[in-house]
Formats: C-alpha cells, sequence, structure tokens
C-alpha cells in the first residue's frame, strides 16, 4: 500500500508519540506575524525559554500596516505598539524579520512562497488560519493559536493529531473567466464549511496538475474556510520549476537533489484516502457568496436562494445569512449593488491576480458610486505590478493603488467598510463584520469578477467583459 | 507553568444557538490590535451584542455561566486565540457544542479549556434546559466526557489525546515537547532541507 504526502511529511518529522497519543510534530518552517505572536514572545520570557532554532522562524507585519502611508510611527497608536513589540522580540530573540525598511514586506503567506520559503515535504505552523496556502507546495501547513506559537518558538514542536485524509479530485477543465477562485468556492458550497473538520484536503486531478502555483496557492488558501485545517497539492515539475532561483530556495547542486526529494514526498499513485469527492471542472462558473459564510455562494448566473426552498437543517443559517444581508430570496445574484471593491489578500493579492483584474480594468473606469481598492500582497508584488504599468492602468480607472498588506480583509488597519456597505471582495471571508463595519456585507468573488463589478456598480458576469479568445 | 490536571469542570450554563459561529463574531478584529489578552472579556460578541438585544451574553441571568453551550461548527475562522481568552476572560472555563473548528479545539485545549462534544439531539435537550432553567448546575466529567445536570446525564466525547492531556495536566504542551530535546535535535539533523540535501 502506498502513502499520501501527509503520510510521509508525518512519518519524517514525528519526534515520538506523546503519553497523551498525540504526536509531537516538528515544525520546518515557522512564519510569525505582528498580532498573534507578542503574547507568545511574552509567555516564553516568563518562562525564561529561548527560542530553540531562531533561524527557522522568520518575520514580518501585515494585519496592522495602514496601505496609504506606510510612514512610521504609524498614526495608529496601537499599531504603532505592536509593530514595536515585533521589532523588539526579532531582536531579542535573533529572528529574520521581513520590516518595512526592508522592502521585502507582505502578507505572510505572499511572502513565505515568493521568497522560496515554503517549499515541499516540509511542515509549515504560522499564527494564522491561512497557514494552508502553503500547501500549494505539497507541504502540510496549518495554522495556530499564541500559546502553540510559544511551543513553536520554544521547541520547534507541536503536540498534534495526524488528520484523515480527502481526496478532491477536479477533472475536465476550466472554461474561460473561472479562476481558481471560482474552483474552490464550488468546493467549499459542496462540501460545506464544516465538511474538512478532521481531515487535510488533497487538491488532485487535471483542473488542479493545469495551475500555476499562484493558482494553486489560492485553492489551498481557502482549505480552512472548508474546515479542513490544511490543504496540499502534490509538487511537480510546476513547483519546481517557481522554486528555481528563488532567494531562500536551494542552489545549484543542493536544488537537484532538493528536487528529488521533492518528488518523493508526493503521495503514490497507490495510496490510500479515508474520502474522495471528485467535481467536473468543465461545469464551474463563476462564483458569488450572498450570505456570511464562504459555502454560501451561486454561480454569478444563479439566484439568492430561499430559506424556504432548502435543506431542513439548513434553513436557520440561510434564513440567518438573508436577514444580515438584506438580499431578496429568489433575486438574481447578478445586478447586485456594491458599493466598494476590494483587489488583494493572501487569497488573491499576487501579481497574477492584479494582472487578470487589470486586464478588466484597461480601459473602463469604475462606477461612480464605488469606490475600489487594489493592494498588492507584498512588497515585491508591487513592485512587479508596477514594472508592468498596472498601477497606472488601475489609476487610469479610477481604481486607488495602494501599499502591501492585509488592508480591507479583515478590519485591524485603516481600510474597513462603513455602515452597511456592499463590497465586492477577492478576500476569503464573508463574516458578519469581517471588513471593519459590523453590519457591512461582503461579497466574495474572484479578483477579476471584483474588477468587473468595480466598473459596473454591480455584480456582473466577468465572462460578458472579456475579448473573444 | 500554569499546567494542573483538570478532571471536571461544574458551574451554570449559557447557550448560545447558532451554527458556523466564528471567531470575528467572538472577539471582532479591533481588538486584536494589542499585545497581552487583558481586557477581551468584555468585548467577546461585542457586535452581535449590539445587533440582538436578546443575544445570550446580554441577558443578565446568564452572567455568572462558565460553561458555553454552542451549536455546530463553533469557532470557525481566525486563528485568533484571542477569541477563546476574551470566552475565558468573560468567565468561561469549558465549552459544549456538537462540533468545533479545529484551531478553535486547539486554541481551547492548549488553555485547559475542555472542549465536549454532544449529538445534535443531547445539543438541542442542552439548550433547552438550561434556557427553561437559567440557574441550572452542570457538572462536566472530563473522564467520562458526561455532562450531569440534576439527575440527568449527557453523554459527550473528548478526543482520547486531548482527554488524556487535560487529566495528566499537559494540556500546557510546552515542558512535554521539551522533554525530547535529543530527539528534537536528531529529527533535525535528518531533515533534509535543514541539512542543505546533503546526499
Amino acid at each position: 500500500m502506498g502513502k499520501t504526502l501527509l503520510d510521509k511529511v508525518w512519518e519524517s518529522h514525528a519526534v515520538r508519540e506523546l503519553p497523551s497519543g498525540q504526536t509531537q510534530l516538528f515544525i520546518g518552517l515557522h512564519l510569525i506575524h505582528e498580532v498573534t505572536s507578542p503574547q507568545a514572545f511574552a509567555m516564553l520570557r516568563d518562562l525564561k525559554l529561548p527560542v530553540k532554532y531562531p533561524h527557522r522562524t522568520f518575520a514580518t507585519i501585515d494585519h496592522i500596516v495602514p496601505t496609504e502611508s506606510q510612514a512610521r510611527p504609524f498614526r495608529d497608536s496601537l499599531a504603532e505598539t505592536m509593530t514595536q513589540s515585533l521589532t523588539d522580540s526579532c531582536r531579542e530573540f535573533n529572528i529574520e524579520f521581513f520590516d518595512l525598511r526592508s522592502g521585502q514586506q507582505g502578507i505572510v503567506h505572499v511572502i513565505g512562497p515568493e521568497k522560496g520559503l515554503t517549499q515541499p515535504g516540509m511542515t509549515i505552523a504560522c499564527g494564522d488560519s491561512h497557514t494552508s496556502t502553503h500547501g500549494a507546495f505539497g507541504t502540510i501547513a496549518f495554522g495556530i493559536g499564541t500559546s502553540q506559537i510559544r511551543d513553536v518558538l520554544a521547541s520547534q514542536c507541536l503536540a498534534i493529531s495526524k488528520p484523515k485524509i480527502r481526496k478532491i479530485d477536479v477533472t475536465g477543465t476550466l472554461s474561460r473567466g473561472v479562476y481558481a477562485k471560482d474552483v474552490i468556492l464550488s468546493i467549499i458550497h459542496k462540501l460545506g464549511v464544516m465538511g474538512g473538520i478532521g481531515y487535510a484536503y488533497e487538491y488532485a486531478g487535471p483542473v488542479i496538475e493545469a495551475m500555476t502555483m499562484e493558482e494553486r496557492l489560492t485553492i489551498c488558501n481557502m482549505s480552512i474556510e472548508g474546515g479542513a485545517r490544511c490543504g496540499y497539492i502534490n509538487p511537480d515539475d510546476t513547483t519546481f520549476a517557481y522554486l528555481d532561483n528563488r532567494q531562500y530556495a536551494p542552489k545549484n547542486g543542493a536544488f537537484d537533489r532538493a528536487r528529488s526529494y521533492w518528488s518523493g514526498a508526493a503521495s503514490d499513485p497507490d495510496a490510500s484516502y479515508d474520502d474522495v469527492v471528485t467535481l467536473n471542472g468543465n461545469d464551474i462558473e463563476p462564483m458569488v457568496t450572498w450570505g456570511i459564510n464562504p459555502g454560501q455562494s451561486v454561480p454569478v448566473n444563479g439566484c439568492i436562494p430561499d430559506p424556504e426552498s432548502v435543506a431542513p437543517d439548513e434553513r436557520d443559517s440561510v434564513a440567518e445569512a438573508m436577514a444580515f444581508m438584506s438580499f431578496e430570496a429568489g433575486r438574481p445574484m447578478k445586478g447586485t449593488p456594491i458599493n466598494v471593491a476590494f483587489i488583494g489578500s493572501c487569497t488573491n493579492g499576487r501579481i497574477s491576480d492584479l494582472r487578470a483584474a487589470a486586464a478588466i480594468a484597461k480601459g473602463g473606469k469604475v462606477a461612480k458610486h464605488v469606490k475600489a481598492l487594489v493592494v498588492p500582497g507584498s512588497m515585491d508584488v508591487a513592485r512587479q505590478a508596477k514594472e508592468e504599468g498596472l498601477d497606472e492602468v488601475f489609476r487610469e480607472a479610477g481604481f486607488q493603488w495602494r501599499a502591501a498588506g492585509c488592508s480591507m480583509c479583515l478590519a485591524m488597519n485603516p481600510d474597513k467598510l462603513q455602515g452597511r456597505e456592499v463590497c465586492a471582495s477577492s478576500s476569503n471571508r464573508n463574516f458578519k463584520g469581517r471588513q471593519g463595519s459590523p453590519t457591512g456585507r461582503t461579497l466574495l468573488m474572484s479578483p477579476s469578477m471584483a474588477a468587473a463589478a468595480a466598473i459596473a456598480g454591480e455584480v456582473v458576469d466577468v465572462r460578458d467583459m472579456l475579448n473573444p479568445a | 507553568m500554569d499546567n494542573s490536571s483538570i478532571t471536571s469542570v461544574t458551574g451554570t450554563m449559557i447557550p448560545l444557538r447558532g451554527d458556523d459561529i466564528d471567531t470575528d463574531r467572538i472577539i471582532p478584529a479591533r481588538y486584536l490590535r494589542c499585545v497581552t489578552f487583558d481586557g477581551l472579556g468584555e468585548h467577546a460578541f461585542e457586535d452581535d451584542k449590539a445587533q440582538d438585544p436578546g443575544h445570550a451574553f446580554n441577558d443578565a441571568r446568564y452572567r455568572q455561566a462558565s460553561i458555553l453551550i454552542a451549536a455546530k461548527n463553533f469557532g470557525c475562522g481566525s486563528s485568533r486565540e484571542h477569541a477563546p481568552q476574551a470566552l475565558n476572560k468573560w468567565g468561561i472555563n469549558a465549552v459544549v457544542g456538537q462540533s468545533f473548528a479545529e484551531i478553535f479545539f486547539a486554541n481551547c485545549q492548549a488553555m485547559g479549556v475542555p472542549c465536549i462534544t454532544v449529538d445534535r439531539d443531547s445539543g438541542e435537550r442542552l439548550f433547552a434546559i438550561v434556557e427553561s432553567d437559567p440557574a441550572a448546575e452542570c457538572r462536566i466529567d472530563i473522564a467520562s466526557a458526561s455532562i450531569g445536570i440534576g439527575d440527568q446525564t449527557i453523554a459527550g466525547t473528548i478526543p482520547d489525546g486531548a482527554k488524556r492531556s487535560l487529566l495528566e495536566g499537559t494540556w500546557n504542551a510546552t515542558a512535554v515537547l521539551l522533554e525530547s530535546v535529543k530527539e528534537i535535535d536528531a529529527v533535525a539533523g535528518r531533515i533534509p532541507y535543514l541539512n542543505n540535501f546533503a546526499a
């Protein structure tokens, strides 16, 4: 019987079985940011413990950085305190910090891959639920809380139980105007927001294999929205080509040796799975969420559901979502007016996302009543976009071009919805209050769909705006 | 290091109906702009409370509760430990739910706040009991994962690893992880990517 990538990575990183029956799992790469780590460093100081492997932890700031002016000190004194706290901790414990001055700052899940820190066969942890993103490289990567950050800093290990494994096969090919975001929203819609509890997701099949690394990052990023703490894609030539020449990737002879290790980490063809699910990629359409969790979505040409016509065990959730969103049951999704468009985040803030959105924005004008933000996921993404003139394309079309950070994904910096605003957003969560106004409303969609909505002033089918191939 | 054996949790309950209650709702992100967990308790469910006067956390009858009764997929979304910290500082010492998001569960466990899973019927029964009698005293026995209220006993489950860590007092894992420093270093010594993929 063959093994899955999960089996292989788990075995090679297992330090021992703990008395509780859980695994003591070695964490190969630890990423930290300013929000969830300060208390962990404080716990470490209380315990008078050092960081065991300081060169395996890397830091950046992303959640609280303002995206209009990044001049220090920040206007928000709390954000300034958090930044200073992380700066001090990194200095005290000798941790590399990609801060604003380094010119390498960005969203933690954008910079890990782009710097070549994220490599196949690794275990990765970070105090952020979207750590599942890194699974795109064939890693076992999961989000942890602050107490577990303390554990990793102190011991480079976690006490954790091995999840079950579900393979999600996406067959066929995607049509034009259908993106990785639409695939993952379709998967979550099918399996539900709690379908992944207790599982790691292995994404496979021709649609996934044909994807670029950036598309795969979008897929794995939202594993957690389906309830799966981690999700991964087996490493292949696309993965290896992406890593070649990255700053922290192995060089020369080591790269060739690494390649064989990385190939060997992939799931064996005869590996066994606890569950297998198949989706036909040919059927996937651009998706839009209408509710308050990422599973509450419809194809753009579909209708907002009627609480009366859904399964009895979903009725309360649908009714709660409808009450919050104030949408009319049974109405078409298309044509829903928006006030704000947000293009960015760890889900869709990479260069290919900005290129796709810019292709829609080019020559258009953002609707008069819409405020539209484009926020690159990292300083590197921003530089690349500028080299390609994308910032100018966006500005000419009436989008605001901002500096790198989490921005309007999560309401910890000045970029927030106001009142009942509706936002067409390329981010990952449509929870109540997620984008900063307790009553604000979020419609999740691909960056191209968000750009199209910005210009139309309402939800539209981006396929109607694409030139014929 | 706080790491005592936890064999039971007793107190009154607070019912929180609704599936998929995410950690953004438990503690809105604006309160994550901090470097300690102090003071989070007063902001638990702040926006939900403002929008729903009937929210259980607005109800004085439940203010002394120490056991939260939740529904399905409780604590989904963000990994912020601020969420269980806020609940704990509000007064919650255990959560009973029909299912839990994994990171939330792990965070509670690492804080020594047991999460007990019950089936749907038992969950509904618990809601009914506490809603009709907010003063009902409840005793959760960790070893049997059972919930006792008056002469009623409701069966629950706690995964073995979590249960044993609570009973043995190893839920704060740092010390136990550091017991095997030699083994940790041995693993680090043979992981190819930590050794330049040496042939």
